[in-house]
């Protein structure tokens, strides 16, 4: 098992990791985007996409929140040799990895303070079904509107609500990756 | 090929994983200054350590990169800047605008206009836009939380009332979203309105002062002003002497020892591609 994890990581760390995280940023800076990646791959039930954003993001210094079926002992064993981040509940987590109905309630994220809304949650939201009816975006990163099949369109517009606080998402399915910072408008 | 002495570009891993989730919460919420752990960088602050660890940060080995300083891409600055990330990233470098997928700046926003597969990195000496007004760290969070912008514009309105107009010709506020009141780095207010509505990814990183902040693009960005005082971008009433520009921002240049001088282009590219006819 122990070569399985090895074998699952990045190739080059700083390569990969520097790709990775430009198809990120790249969707969390255009919501509506819908990137591949696939640098990494993981025990069920994680995708390749979550598992890379992992790698991209998660380390030591960030206590990570899993939810229902990402919670096992083989995907703990995977994070811990190659991120080594803390599992912690929800309500203390930097990152949260789960799928939507696993995730829930969302409320238990935290979404920052007014002094300090940048220290709110980053929900990673896999086995996200990006073929479901899409959803109608605007605002910071749309050029006009946008469109992205959501989990869950009224969860999203409760948490835009509270902008400039609120967690930010990143959806993945596969090797599909798609984000949702909390400043975009839901309609 | 880059020094394989060097992590690529320069930043170790976990060092760079910390600054990609500041720029990711920096993009979440745009014009909100994003504290950041700053590293000792290989060269001094006022030479843009923030810009080029956000840079290091976003860069793949794939960019071309771009660097200017004042407009320029031959100051000892740029060149020490592009230098070092050919030879920490071995990454291909240009001095055309057209040509760079990641430009990093200090003092200036290209005039050719940026494209959507493009990322503009701002050096940023002071993020802060009212550290001029309220030194205290604890008061600027409190009025940035409460979105309590009236000591802005009380300044503002003294400059009027002082010079008849608006006086602040660089670091200009700026207003994102319709929420946070931010410094767009010491550009001149000309640039102010290339940072609205801009189809480019553009990033702020201030190395001595450990912030970072983001505009993600079309990111609607107003100048503060008053109704009976509207912003105006203004510049130089001459054209360029060299490509005779009459629409690009110019600096003056004292041209012999009889005092002598001529306005040309800050933007060294647009104005050699513009000479040639191609800007
Ligand atoms: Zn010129």
């Amino acid at each position: 098992m122990t070569a399985q994890i090895l074998s699952e990581g990045f190739k080059d760390a700083a390569r990969d990791g520097a790709h990775a995280f430009r198809a990120i940023l790249t969707a969390m800076a255009r919501p509506g985007t819908i990137a591949t990646l696939q640098a990494a791959s993981g025990p069920a039930p994680i995708s390749p996409a979550a598992a890379t954003v992992l790698l991209t993001l998660c380390d030591r210094t960030t206590p990570l929140h899993l939810a229902g079926a990402h919670d096992n002992p083989e995907l703990r064993d995977w994070i811990a040799f190659h991120c080594a981040s803390p599992f912690v509940s929800a309500e203390n987590a930097t990152f949260a990895l789960g799928d939507w109905a696993a995730l829930q309630p969302v409320d238990r994220f935290g979404i920052g303070t007014p002094e300090y809304p940048d220290r709110a949650a980053t929900l990673i939201v896999d086995r996200h079904d990006f073929d479901a009816a899409p959803t109608r975006l605007t605002g910071p990163g749309i050029r006009d509107t946008a469109t992205l099949a959501l989990p869950e369109a009224r969860a999203f517009a409760a948490n835009h609500g509270l902008f400039p606080l609120g967690w930010d998402a990143i959806l993945t399915s596969g090797s599909r990756l798609a984000a949702l910072p909390r400043s975009t408008e839901i309609s | 090929m880059s020094d394989q002495a060097y992590n690529f570009a320069y930043l170790d891993e976990g060092t760079k994983r910390m600054i990609r989730r500041a720029i990711l919460k920096g993009i979440a919420v745009p014009g909100y200054q994003v504290p950041f752990a700053s590293r000792e960088m290989p060269m001094p602050y006022g030479w843009g350590t923030g810009g080029v660890q956000v840079t290091a940060a976003v860069l793949t080995p794939g960019d071309v990169l771009k660097v200017i300083d004042q407009g320029a891409d031959d100051t000892t600055n740029a060149v020490s800047i592009r230098k070092f990330f050919q030879r920490t990233a071995g990454v291909a470098t240009t001095e055309r605008t057209n040509e760079a997928t990641m430009i990093q700046t200090r003092h200036r926003i290209p005039e050719t206009p940026l494209t959507g597969d493009q990322i503009l990195v701002y050096q940023v000496p002071i993020p802060e836009p009212m550290r001029f007004l309220e030194p205290r760290e604890t008061e600027t969070r409190r009025i940035h939380a409460l979105a309590d912008y009236g000591l802005m514009q009380v300044r503002l309105y003294e400059d009027i009332a002082r010079h008849g107009e608006i006086a602040t010709s660089y670091a200009y506020p700026v207003e994102v979203a319709g929420r946070y009141v931010m410094d767009p780095s010491p550009i001149p207010k000309f640039d102010n309105p290339k940072l609205d509505d801009c189809p480019a990814i553009q990033l702020f990183g201030a190395g001595r002062e450990q912030r970072i902040y983001a505009l993600p693009p079309y990111t609607h960005v107003r100048s503060l002003d008053f109704e009976d005082h509207p912003f105006t971008a203004s510049k130089a009433d001459h054209a360029c002497a060299i490509c005779g520009s009459g629409t690009s921002y110019l600096d003056e240049v004292i041209t012999d020892d009889a005092g002598g001088r001529m306005f040309v282009c800050s933007d060294t590219d647009y104005c050699a591609q513009n000479a040639k006819g191609g800007a």
